[in-house]
């Protein structure tokens, strides 16, 4: 036990410091968590900055103690080398421990303990917390927008039934697999398309359950079992032809009539809103900027230089201006290119600028994805006599667009994150919603509660997307 | 020249398309404005606009003419842009480096940092921070100062003026010393290209950075005051500071919300950038007897900005087009004054949202050529 030096610990003391620092260590962390926990002072005595940083010092110390390489104890050693591998490290690694025992306290009392979430009125918040009762009051607005109570079931059992036909392509067998992409190119967006009009707007307009519509679907489901040598063919022509038939020739009047769903009332566009809206924009957005992305990224690769300088020149403006412009345009400006007598509703506009929009993103991460193929395959797609659709359909779109999934749902992240900002043309989605409910007289001053809300809900949705792009990024890798 | 109907073709027809949606659109656009009497062109630009503006870095009143509001608009967006790419970059390589760090408290609390702010919607932040962070923030009577000159209060940020005399000069003697820094650099490098000896070149410029202005303080005429701000009552309960300057909350909320948002995506850029350097390329370095220092000076850092800086300069042009959700809580930056106010007042939808759209698209380019510009300048010179 002689010669013990301070400054340098080393292993032949290793008792005296191991017990010496973990005894400082734990005394400034006990300081600290008292303070913040029981709001005790223990250093008060001292002068305020000196009390103020002594847990910092004492901790110091005792992890200078502790810092004996090759000590023998397993443990001590990844402590060493994981929070306190030098000075520096140990100062911040204490700083950070302190910082998250400090906040605890606040945040819990926020949340949790000085909290309500009963009753029904502003009046029940009494606590100092967080008055999750003006949520719970709110949420079918936050969630459904100005959409009429009585009505919202149709705009769950849309969502429901669509996310059921999404899904689908997880229980598919091996037969129709090769089908999927039609189904999620073609078919599922139309189902998408007339559920939300149909359901979600009410709209009878054009709303035809007539038998003609029920056979060309039968027609379509026949389709995938005849040879494949017609089916291009059939899938062209039967099912448009039996519709046509079966309603303008056969079918009487009174039997088209029988599919109307009456009972729905018409919602009209500007009462929908929170959540649902934010689903439903960055649903069509979804749907219709990736063709015209793909359309785009192939006109900026053609050879053709009409045609590549256009998409240049497309691509860059809409890469150039922010979205808030886009969407003042399509508020504003765009009314002005039509003519006068036709009316795009809102909504329409806003989906149709937005989509605009992203697909000039989306054709610039699918050009990645064309760049990144070998010229091998082009060469060796035309050395079999390959024209350029050809080409492009069988060899090159299937690679490259493998190689780009995690940059494609990157940018869909980003479509869904910039969704609220349709706030700015007057549709309220759950920004939007949350503004108004901020302003309304009988719930002032709880918007904090509201931000947290809205928060909470748009990051577990991103967080989810992104971490399924990144295992889809992981999936591809492997693979290649 | 052989004529080919395979390639003529298509571009016909993508000509003509182009041709027609536009020729509709106009044709449209001109029908509509005479049916509603409206007038097309640009003359409004030098009419009175009549309206006031809270915060502007010129001296703007309702007397001035559009463009001035246009002007104030534009200075006022590339004010948030500079200041948001200015933090931005700093906490994004501070918290990139950090997560590479060997510290595990601090390599996750970065990754906590960057998935939390990342995932988050930044109209949703930007509201946070501006309707109830810093609505929490006490009024100007109540507020304590920070070190005697701050205060921060619900009302904005109040810190003292700068009153220069002959600022003309002290401008010139940084000039000075930025062009004798250059000279010296090159010096340093010639040499030791040349000779293989080394000059301090960083303690010298830090040395004329500081000894040139002071110069100027003591020789040159130089001086410089300070106003503090002043509680003043302008009502019963109504208080301000006046003197110094005030930084509005729309400004704090909008540069801390784009600023964190935005590190988040830089910070994974750098460290993408860090991790890209070959393992190989240290070792060497550690090798050749280049201390630590040295190796991320010389061989890390270059080769590694190569590959941080094309994404980085989407991140500034994304952080710049972002800006303009300014107008989601009033600070006047060119979509709240020039597309909202003044396209209010006017009803020349198509001149201004035209000129706002080509406002945006000419300081993205500017910042795409100064950025390609400088990776130019530090891509691998193959000789």
């Amino acid at each position: 036990m002689n010669n013990i030096n301070f400054l340098k610990p080393d292993k032949s003391n290793l008792n005296l410091f191991l017990i010496l620092g973990l005894s400082l260590v734990f005394i400034s962390i006990f300081d600290v968590f008292l303070s913040s926990f029981f709001k005790i002072n223990a250093t008060g005595f001292l002068p305020t900055s000196i009390s103020f940083l002594l847990p910092l010092i004492i901790g110091f110390i005792g992890l200078h103690f502790i810092r004996i390489e090759y000590s023998g104890i397993r443990r001590l050693d990844e402590i060493n080398k994981n929070f306190n591998n030098n000075n520096f490290n140990a100062v911040l690694s204490l700083l950070i421990i302190f910082i998250i025992i400090k906040s605890i306290p606040p945040v819990l009392s926020w949340t949790v303990i000085d909290a309500n979430i009963s009753g029904h009125s502003k009046e029940a918040c009494t606590g100092d917390g967080a008055c999750w009762t003006y949520i719970k009051v709110w949420l079918r607005r936050f969630i459904y927008g100005l959409y009429p109570n009585e009505e919202q079931w149709r705009i769950n059992l849309s969502f429901i039934s669509l996310l059921a036909l999404g899904s689908v392509g997880y229980f598919a067998t091996e037969k129709f697999k090769k089908y999927l992409t039609l189904y999620y190119v073609v078919i599922y967006p139309i189902i998408a398309f007339l559920f939300i009009f149909f359901f979600i707007s009410g709209g009878p307009v054009f709303f035809d359950f007539s038998y003609g519509i029920i056979a060309s679907v039968v027609a379509i489901i026949i389709g995938f079992f005849v040879p494949n040598k017609f089916k291009l063919y059939y899938f062209c022509f039967v099912p448009l032809a039996v519709y046509l038939s079966l309603n303008l020739f056969i079918l009487p009047e009174e039997y088209v009539e029988l599919g109307k769903l009456e009972g729905l009332n018409w919602v009209e566009t500007g009462a929908w809103g929170g959540l649902a809206l934010t689903f439903i924009v960055s649903f069509f957005c979804l749907i219709f900027c990736f063709p015209v992305g793909m359309a785009l990224a192939l006109g900026r690769r053609s050879e053709l230089p009409f045609i590549k300088y256009t998409s240049v020149v497309f691509i860059e403006f809409w890469r150039g201006v922010p979205l808030i412009t886009v969407l003042f345009m399509s508020s504003v400006m765009f009314p002005m290119f039509l003519p006068e007598d036709f009316f795009l509703d809102k909504l329409v506009r806003v989906i149709i600028a937005i989509s605009l929009f992203e697909a000039a993103y989306v054709a610039e991460v699918i050009r990645g994805g064309l760049q990144a193929l070998p010229r091998g395959q082009y060469d060796a797609a035309k050395s079999l006599g390959m024209g350029y659709w050809k080409m492009h359909i069988f060899v090159i779109l299937p690679q490259a667009l493998k190689l780009v999934i995690p940059g494609i749902a990157n940018t869909f992240l980003a479509l869904v994150k910039d969704t609220p900002l349709i706030l700015v043309v007057g549709l309220l989605e759950i920004a939007g919603m949350l503004q108004m409910a901020k302003t309304n007289p009988k719930w002032l001053g709880y918007s904090m509660e509201g931000y947290v809300f809205a928060a909470v809900v748009f990051w577990i949705i991103c967080y989810a997307m992104s971490k399924y792009s990144y295992n889809l990024e992981e999936k591809y890798k492997t693979e290649r | 020249m052989k004529f080919n109907i395979k390639k003529i073709a298509p571009q016909l027809l993508t000509l003509l398309f182009v041709i027609l949606v536009f020729g509709f659109f106009s044709y449209n656009a001109q029908l509509n404005m005479e049916n509603r009497g409206i007038d097309f062109g640009y003359g409004f630009l030098s009419q009175e606009s009549s309206f006031d503006v809270q915060f502007s870095l010129i001296e703007y009143d309702g007397s001035h003419s559009y463009f001035r509001a246009y002007l104030v608009g534009l200075l006022n967006t590339i004010l948030v842009s500079v200041i948001g790419i200015i933090l931005a970059t700093i906490i994004g390589v501070i918290v990139g480096i950090a997560r590479l760090s060997s510290n595990y408290l601090i390599k996750n609390t970065a990754a906590f940092y960057v998935e939390f702010f990342r995932n988050i919607p930044l109209l949703l932040q930007i509201f946070f921070w501006y309707f109830a962070a810093l609505r929490a923030l006490p009024l100007p009577q109540d507020t304590e100062s920070i070190m005697g000159v701050f205060y921060l209060t619900i009302k904005g940020l109040f810190i003292p003026a700068f009153i220069w005399e002959n600022f003309n000069i002290f401008l010139y003697s940084i000039i000075a010393a930025v062009v004798s820094i250059v000279v010296i650099k090159n010096y340093a490098k010639r040499k030791q290209e040349n000779e293989g000896k080394q000059i301090p070149v960083f303690l010298i410029s830090i040395g004329l950075l500081l000894i040139l202005p002071l110069l100027s303080f003591l020789i040159g005429g130089v001086s410089l005051s300070f106003e503090i701000p002043v509680l003043k009552k302008l009502a019963k309960t109504s208080y301000i500071y006046e003197g110094g300057v005030g930084i509005p909350p729309e400004l704090i909320a909008l540069t801390l919300a784009l600023s964190l948002y935005t590190a988040t995506f830089i910070a994974e850029c750098v460290r993408a950038g860090i991790q890209g350097v070959g393992k190989g390329q240290k070792e060497a370095a550690a090798s050749i007897g280049l201390n630590p220092n040295q190796i991320l000076k010389l061989v890390v850092m270059p080769q590694a900005l190569r590959i941080i800086i094309p994404p980085t300069t989407n991140q500034y042009l994304n952080l710049t087009k972002n800006s303009s959700l300014a107008a989601a809580i009033a600070y006047p930056d060119l979509v709240l004054v020039f597309a909202g106010t003044a396209l209010m007042q006017t009803g020349k939808a198509i001149e201004i949202v035209s000129i706002t759209m080509l406002t945006y698209l000419s300081l993205s380019l500017s910042i795409s050529v100064l950025m390609n510009w400088y990776n130019k300048k530090i891509a691998i010179k193959e000789k």
